[in-house]
């Protein structure tokens, strides 16, 4: 169970928090057809650091960024997303 | 003097003993039967690595197979039974599976049984009654499992000399340490060699570690190593079987540790020889051990075989103790070091043993290449030492090869874990190869391989380690090859002529030794699995006594029977007051989200597949949301309460979902909208009235005349302001009323007043059903299964046509309108009841066209109909199929009609 750090709370367990998706499969809402569908089906599935979106669903509920080495599970960054990051 | 039982006869053990130890000292050598072959086996370790001496300890659902007789400590009443024999263990009529053991070789099954599935069910009868270990409990576990979290700057696992030393300088440097030992003291090694540090050292040292602030936890496992420097140990607190001295038998710990080190020693190896398996054929430093920890000498006349300067440390220990060094077997070519007083043979290797079922009577070997034989009741045998590496590769590490102990030992590591002590340099060692009979030279004990089945697999091919694992089942059982893996290794890299490195290694995997399926469910085991969130209503629901029915997490009323009345009886009679009179049920589960700000019509406009701005403030539509592929994934109504605020609600079941995908789509695709979503399921508590009284009853409830058909107004019941929504599920007239949770009681009371006084009744979700799918309405887990389109559901003429809508774009993928989809129909039984869950089948023997999602009866009429979904079914009302359930059944001819059984035109509900 990895350790997360949540840049609102701090360092806390996986099992408080849901993965959503990648980055790379986010469907953007103006995407047209081909690229929705290859967003959805033609994932990436690099051996090494990727970019993911999980929630601390169990926590402060917000969502955010992971950048994770899929084979260690290193983290080297987790940073804020949503209306508040934009401000 | 503790009493215990072995088999149903009475035996008594000493304070501290280990159930091993116990039958030792009774003199009990025969404790098991083999895995394959039923061969007798003894004991053979003095740890939790023992491949041989399983039995089952406890009774009823407290009894735990598969016990290792060396891991559980006796206490008083222990009863223990030995497994895999029948009639008893000392005739085992399995027994003549080892005759026909050259049968039996790896490959076994599948060399075997590649016949017709009906041959394998009938051969597999009786393999499972031959092979295999005890039996699971089939009574509840009266136990409680419990979880605890932790954290520490310094996790030590291992208290032996390298372990409590480490524990000591860390706790006393003002680190927060935990030190675990899965022994129930503390020592490890000086408990067997204690004049390297006596009882003494440990005592203190162990004292000042506490007065540090170290916990120390006996009785204690690390079982994994996961990732971020996460170990999880599982802590015995009651022996097998034992009843637990405050209910709780095992505890789960998850310790996040800011550094791990592993102090766990090593485990020493047999050596393969014919009947290397026999009782009394013992590891070495298991006869230390039992001699020096429990004052049991296991055999009186000894020979010792070794590779390696350890197992003379055995040979003086068991001289001290009274008995006699018959031999030592020295497979060194050179004596070592200084005379040490014994009968010594150089270049001398094990060959084979002879004796009883119970016990050795001979041991013969290969002196300088000559065969020797000695009279002897005990082989103490080391083989070398294997360094318990499984946490440090459990936490991805690596491993170097020592070619001086001609073991594996840790190197590097991404996690914060270092090894120190026995497992990090184990001893030095001569490598030795087996010389003679593979057949009867066993390398995994618990499973029955032998060196031959490794031979046969290399023979047939299988040249990955991986390959060979699972090809012959070395290393599968449930010691998973703590004492097997090198030799099998060692033989294959024989094999394929490379050094043992290059032979490659299986994975280790947790648990280190085998954990309960209790602990692992911990408090969520029993009735505490899922968690139940109670309706705000749900005292005035159980006051009447319905028929539970779980929805979500929620358990809601399936129906209110009177009586004596079945479900079906009650949900009809329930069904019948909607259709002629009025009815009144609880719908607070439904997802329900406040939807406000400038942006919320745009919002909903994403998350909806239909229009939503052309509302007007105080109208209400249905709704339908996609997925990203274009399926539809749930259904409710959307309403305007105000310019610029409106309610959403959608499906009990895919609650949770829902406020997933609208938090997902407002904060990562939408953080530039000026909205705000508010998840206010639980806030309101909801019911609904309805049947042709409904707006009788509501007038007369908020004193002004009722909403109209999907019209919402708010209003006051009982002194409490509620909200009114005129929806109809049921097909009938119908409001929804929502309130407060917390004032919710009052409200539902002067309501349910209302409908008596009207003649009416509750209903529940039977009776809902019933009326829905009379009514053609839809339902998330039934009709909208994940696979519909809105087209598949007559729905695409609501699409919102200016786009938009998440979902959209998948939607327009052309086999999506391609024909040959199924689609929603509904079906008229003209011959029988049409069975739930039924196919829909043009005749006998063909293939589905489609299936039955929900069946019920005409509520007024009576009859058999249903919603299904039917390949073209559009295209095909008048046609004739067969519902037909194999699995219970039933089958019914229908006919293919409109999904609409009841007032199609919707003119029961309108004004």
């Amino acid at each position: 169970m990895m350790l997360i750090p949540c840049p609102h709370c701090g360092p806390r367990a996986q099992s408080e928090f849901i993965y959503e998706r990648t980055v790379d499969s986010v469907v953007p809402l103006d995407a047209p057809s081909q690229e929705a569908m290859t967003k959805l089906f033609t994932r990436n599935n690099p051996r090494g650091v990727d970019d993911e979106i999980w929630r601390h669903t169990y926590g402060c509920r917000a969502w955010m960024i992971l950048t994770r080495h899929r084979v260690t599970n290193e983290i080297s960054g987790c940073r804020a997303i949503g209306p508040e990051a934009l401000l | 003097m503790i009493n215990f039982s072995f088999d149903g006869k009475a035996y008594t053990a000493q304070e501290g003993d280990t159930l091993a130890a116990a039958l030792l000292r009774n003199g009990i050598g025969l404790v098991g039967r083999s895995f394959k072959y039923h061969r007798p086996r003894g004991i053979m370790t003095a740890g939790v690595e023992e491949p041989n001496a399983l039995v089952t300890v406890g009774e009823g659902g407290r009894a735990e197979p598969n016990t290792r007789a060396t891991d559980v400590f006796v206490y008083e009443g222990l009863v223990a039974k030995s497994q895999n024999r029948w009639p008893n263990l000392s005739f085992d009529v399995g027994a003549v599976l080892g005759l026909a053991a050259p049968a039996l070789s790896a490959g076994f099954y599948y060399k075997t049984f590649f016949g017709s599935a009906k041959k394998w069910m009938f051969y597999e009868y009786f393999i499972r009654k031959a092979a295999g270990l005890g039996n699971a409990p089939t009574q509840a576990d009266p136990d409680r499992f419990s979880h605890r979290a932790a954290f520490c700057d310094v996790l030590i696992v291992g208290a032996g000399p390298a372990g409590l030393q480490a524990a000591l300088d860390a706790a006393e440097a003002g680190k927060r340490v935990i030190l675990v030992e899965q022994d129930n003291i503390l020592g490890a090694s000086l408990i067997r060699d204690p004049q390297e540090l006596d009882a003494a050292w440990i005592e203190v040292t162990a004292a000042r570690i506490r007065a540090a602030g170290g916990r120390i936890l006996p009785r204690t496992t690390a079982s994994g190593y996961w990732e971020h420097d996460l170990v999880t140990l599982t802590q015995r607190l009651s022996e097998p079987g034992q009843v637990p001295a405050n209910s709780v038998a095992q505890r789960l710990w998850h310790v996040r540790a800011g550094q791990v080190i592993l102090a766990t020693g090593s485990i020493e190896r047999p050596m393969a020889f014919a009947h290397n398996d026999r009782p009394g054929v013992m590891l070495s430093q298991a006869v230390r051990s039992y001699v020096q920890r429990f004052g049991v000498v296991p055999g009186k006349r000894v020979v010792i075989a070794t590779n390696n300067d350890d197992a003379y440390k055995t040979a003086q220990t068991l001289k001290d103790a009274g008995a006699q060094i018959v031999a030592i077997l020295d497979a060194r070519p050179a004596p070592a070091g200084a005379n040490s007083g014994h009968r010594v043979y150089n270049d001398a290797v094990p060959l084979l043993t002879k004796g009883a079922r119970h016990c050795l009577k001979s041991v013969s070997a290969l002196v300088d290449g000559k065969t020797m034989e000695w009279d002897a009741d005990l082989l103490a045998v080391s083989g070398g030492f294997t360094p318990v590496v499984h946490l440090h590769m459990q936490a991805g590490g690596t491993l170097d090869w020592n070619e001086d102990a001609q073991a594996f030992i840790p190197a590097s590591s991404r996690q914060n874990v270092t090894t120190i002590g026995r497992a990090a340099e184990p001893q030095a060692i001569f490598k030795m190869v087996p010389v003679s009979s593979p057949k009867k030279s066993f390398i995994d004990f618990q499973n029955d391989v032998t060196l031959a089945d490794v031979d046969l697999a290399w023979a047939e091919g299988y040249r990955s380690v991986e390959h060979l694992k699972r090809y012959t089942t070395l290393g599968m059982a449930t010691d998973q090859g703590k004492l097997s893996n090198m030799a099998a290794l060692g033989r294959l890299a024989e094999k394929q002529g490379v050094a043992i490195p290059e032979a490659g290694l299986t994975t280790f995997r947790p648990p280190y030794t085998p954990v309960t399926m209790g602990l692992i469910a911990g408090a969520g085991a029993k009735d505490a699995g899922a968690h139940v969130r109670r309706l705000a209503l749900y005292d005035l629901h159980a006051a009447k006594n319905p028929i539970w029915q779980p929805l979500g997490y929620w358990f809601r009323p399936r129906a209110y029977p009177n009586g004596g009345e079945s479900l079906a009886q009650a949900a009809m009679r329930e069904a019948k007051a909607v259709r002629n009179n009025v009815g009144m049920t609880d719908v607070s589960t439904l997802a329900k989200f406040e939807v406000s700000g400038p942006d919320a019509a745009a919002f909903l406009e994403i998350i909806c597949a239909t229009t939503v701005s052309k509302l007007a403030v105080g109208r209400g539509r249905y709704t339908f949301m996609l997925r990203e592929d274009g399926f539809v994934f749930d259904d409710g109504t959307v309403w305007r309460l105000d310019e610029n605020r409106y309610l959403l609600t959608s499906s009990t079941g895919g609650a949770d979902r829902m406020a997933t995908h609208i938090s997902y789509v407002r904060q990562y695709l939408c953080p530039h909208l000026r909205v705000s979503a508010v998840n206010v399921q639980e806030h309101h508590a909801g019911l609904a009235i309805a049947g042709p009284k409904a707006k009788a009853v509501v007038d007369a409830l908020i004193g002004t005349p009722a909403p109209r058909h999907m019209s919402t107004e708010p209003a006051t019941i009982a002194g409490t302001p509620v909200l009114v929504l005129a929806a109809s599920y049921s097909g009938e007239r119908a409001f929804e009323i929502y309130v407060d949770a917390n004032q919710a009681k009052a409200v539902w009371a002067a309501c349910e007043a209302h409908v008596q006084a009207e003649g009416g009744c509750l209903y529940g979700l039977e009776a809902m059903e019933f009326l829905r799918i009379e009514k053609g309405h839809l339902v998330v887990g039934g009709e909208v299964d994940g696979r519909m389109t809105p087209h598949d559901l007559a729905l695409d003429k609501m699409l919102n046509k200016a786009g938009g809508y998440i979902g959209a774009s998948g939607l327009v993928r052309p086999a999506l309108s391609e024909g040959g989809r199924r689609q929603l129909v509904g079906l008229e039984a003209i011959e029988g009841d049409i069975p739930e869950g039924s196919m829909l089948i043009p005749r006998e023997g063909a293939s589905p066209q489609g299936h039955v999602s929900a069946a019920a009866f005409r509520i007024i009429e009576g009859g058999s109909v249903a919603l299904g979904q039917l390949v073209d079914g559009f295209s095909r009302h008048g046609e004739i199929l067969i519902a037909s359930s194999p699995t219970r059944g039933q089958k019914a001819r229908v006919r293919v009609v409109a999904p609409h059984f009841y007032d199609p035109a919707g003119e029961r509900y309108r004004d």
